[in-house]
């Protein structure tokens, strides 16, 4: 079964000790939400589930296999959005998203994907004339057609305007309803039922 | 077993007092090895019949010149230890060395340069031991400039670590082609760094000179870790111990 | 499947280099402009140009191969994608191997197919102007590289700069020494096997050293 536990994760960083103690498993058709004020580690710990950050203390698993063990197999089952859109300027944007799909292993269509975040009719656009929000919807859009159970997304509703944010926050509830997991964090209200939400304060 | 030792050796407060007590211990020694070294080099040891008195800066240049390479060594080897078992007293070892490495470098490159102008008649020769050490130089600065861009100390430590193993695998390849270079561009000439036939009188001292750079640099490197290790715990309870202890 | 990412990685950076001109023209102009100021600064007797024709050459191309690399991770580091790169369920090594030889392509090919044009200027003969271009289309390789461990080291740092060159120069002697021998020694008359020889076995060396610790300083960079 696909399950993502986290046990007795801590993080240190320039000597100070930035969190402790984190333990949570996550199942599919689940969201977590992590809070906490700024500079409380959020997207330290982020980075960490995504495999970007070294673990120094603690296990990551994932089907019971921590993450360093699975090291390019992981990557299969995972999706991180940053802050940073990690969209080419000078690519297109039906090239930016091909580009993400040749380096998964399932893919689905790119029109649909384009399509469910707005951005029908710019596929052949350079993505540099996007404006800020919908250079995020492109990143959006990149989740949408590679195939990854997980998704860990850090503040994926910065400059997205109210009506994009419903949009995503229905995309978001799409993906756990068909078995897949969310890990987000966000300053915004985040409006999903509470049956499928959790919750961490950092 | 010896993980497990290692991991002792390695906390930092057990470390930190052991090497007060022998970094005492070490300087005694030093001075002996150098008052024997200098006196059996200096005064002892005859003179050169073709270089005169001249011929005595070996006693610096020689171990100058091994220190340059064994300290590279010190580094690779502690650099792979840091990098895969992540033990921090290797990381601090490994950084706090190219700094000494540097010095001992430069120290071999002025030596060789004052020995060269009575010999050629010039302060610089493109001769291939004193090339290779030029090129040593460099790397050991950019191990220091590495070192010192990179804000994370931990990051910085290990990519430290990388570069001095990527080194590790050049040096030899540099070496061997500046050595090549050297025999094209110059022809059959005699460079007078080559191993000579040593006498006794004169290996003895040299040996004595060599054992006492090298408790030079374990003195030094103590210390410089020493200093590292409080810099990187100071907000351990262990260091505030050891500050206000004494 | 990994072959495909090899491919895609390849051709997205070609592609993204070719609607971006300046930088893929930036280091061929300096390259050329390199070379063409010697001849000023010492004198243009023929006889002392074809004597340095190698070095010089060799030099301008080392630092325009150097001055180039710094480009190689720094705007996939800036806009995210180098993230999204290493995080593909691929070996990040090969997915290096692949934009260092996209840079490669993009550097050395052009250095090697203009070089003969300046050993023409530098009154080199035809058959030494072969064997410049073959140092060239080996060792060029060698010097992306190489250098892309010291790149990746110091991808996050803004103050790259002269620091750079301590880390990546000194690792290029050898191979500025094995090519500039091989094409003096074809002045020379005498044959030419064993320097190219001694370049084949870096590249191999390179080939199979470099792609790994690269990837393993871009991981530490971006953490």
């Amino acid at each position: 079964m696909n399950r993502l536990e986290v046990k007795n994760l801590a993080c240190e960083r320039g000597g100070r000790l930035l969190f402790s103690n984190i333990s949570f498993s996550l199942n599919p058709g689940a969201v977590l939400v992590i809070e906490g004020r700024n500079g409380a580690g959020k997207t330290t710990l982020l980075r960490m589930l995504a495999g970007l950050r070294s673990i120094e203390d603690g296990v990551v698993s994932f089907d019971g296999l921590s993450i360093e063990q699975l090291a390019d197999a992981y990557y299969q089952q995972m999706a991180y959005l940053g802050h940073l859109n990690a969209v080419k300027y000078d690519l297109t944007v039906s090239e930016n998203l091909k580009f993400a799909q040749q380096l998964s292993t399932v893919v689905s269509n790119i029109d649909d994907a384009l399509h469910k975040v707005g951005l029908d009719g710019y596929q052949d656009t350079l993505s540099r004339h996007l404006s800020a929000g919908q250079k995020r919807k492109l990143a959006l859009a990149r989740l949408l057609c590679i195939h990854k159970r997980l998704w860990i997304l850090d503040e994926p509703f910065t400059s997205l305007d109210k009506s994009s944010i419903a949009m995503f926050e229905g995309l978001i509830h799409e993906h756990v309803s068909q078995g897949g997991m969310v890990i987000i964090t966000t300053h915004h209200p985040i409006n999903l039922p509470d049956s499928i939400l959790l919750r961490l304060t950092l | 077993m010896i993980m497990k030792w290692l991991h002792k050796f390695s906390s930092p407060p057990y470390f930190y007092a052991l090497s007060g007590k022998l970094i005492k211990w070490l300087s005694v020694l030093l001075v002996a090895f150098l008052a024997a070294g200098l006196y059996g080099g200096l005064v002892l040891a005859p003179a050169d019949y073709q270089q005169g008195d001249s011929f005595r800066i070996i006693y610096v240049h020689v171990p100058a010149a091994w220190m340059s390479l064994f300290i590279y060594m010190v580094m690779a080897v502690s650099g792979t230890i840091a990098l895969v078992w992540r033990i921090k007293l290797a990381e601090i070892v490994s950084v706090c060395s190219p700094p000494i490495g540097a010095g001992f470098t430069f120290l071999a490159l002025v030596t060789g340069s004052i020995w060269g102008k009575p010999m050629w008649g010039t302060w610089w020769v493109w001769d291939a031991r004193l090339t290779s050490e030029l090129i040593l130089l460099f790397l050991y600065l950019g191990l220091i400039g590495l070192y010192t861009a990179i804000e994370d100390k931990r990051t910085a430590s290990r990519s430290v670590a990388i570069l001095a193993l990527v080194g590790v695998v050049n040096i030899p390849i540099i070496h061997y082609s500046v050595e090549w270079w050297n025999t094209l561009h110059q022809g059959p000439t005699v460079t007078k760094f080559d191993k000579p036939s040593i006498h006794i009188d004169m290996l003895i001292p040299l040996l004595n000179m060599a054992i006492a750079f090298k408790l030079y640099f374990a003195i030094a490197l103590l210390m410089r870790s020493r200093n590292e290790l409080l810099q990187r715990e100071q907000n351990g309870r262990w260091v505030e111990e050891v500050l206000e202890g004494k | 499947m990994h072959l495909r990412a090899f491919g895609a990685v390849i051709v997205r950076d070609l592609l993204l280099a070719f609607r971006h001109k300046s930088e893929l023209v930036n280091s061929i102009a300096f390259f050329i402009l390199v070379v063409s100021l010697f001849p000023l600064g010492v004198g243009a007797d023929i006889a002392l140009l074809r004597k340095i024709a190698p070095g010089v050459i060799w030099v301008a191309a080392l630092l325009a191969t150097f001055l180039s690399l710094d480009q190689l991770f720094r705007s996939d580091y800036e806009d995210g994608c180098l993230e999204l790169i290493l995080m593909s369920p691929h070996p990040v090594s090969l997915i290096v191997l692949a934009k260092i030889m996209a840079h490669w392509m993009l550097t050395g090919v052009p250095l090697t197919l203009i070089a003969p044009l300046l050993a023409g200027m530098y009154g080199l003969e035809n058959s030494s102007i072969a064997v410049l271009m073959l140092t060239l289309l080996i060792g060029t390789p060698i010097l992306s590289l190489i250098g892309a461990i010291a790149i990746a080291l110091t991808v996050g740092l803004r103050k790259g700069g002269v620091m750079l060159a301590l880390l990546i120069l000194p690792f290029y002697v050898p191979v500025l020494i094995f090519a500039t021998a091989a094409i003096d020694a074809q002045i020379a008359g005498f044959p030419v096997s064993g320097q190219i020889n001694m370049l084949l076995a870096l590249l191999a060396l390179a080939l199979t050293l470099s792609p790994w610790p690269t990837a393993v300083a871009l991981k530490m960079s971006l953490s």
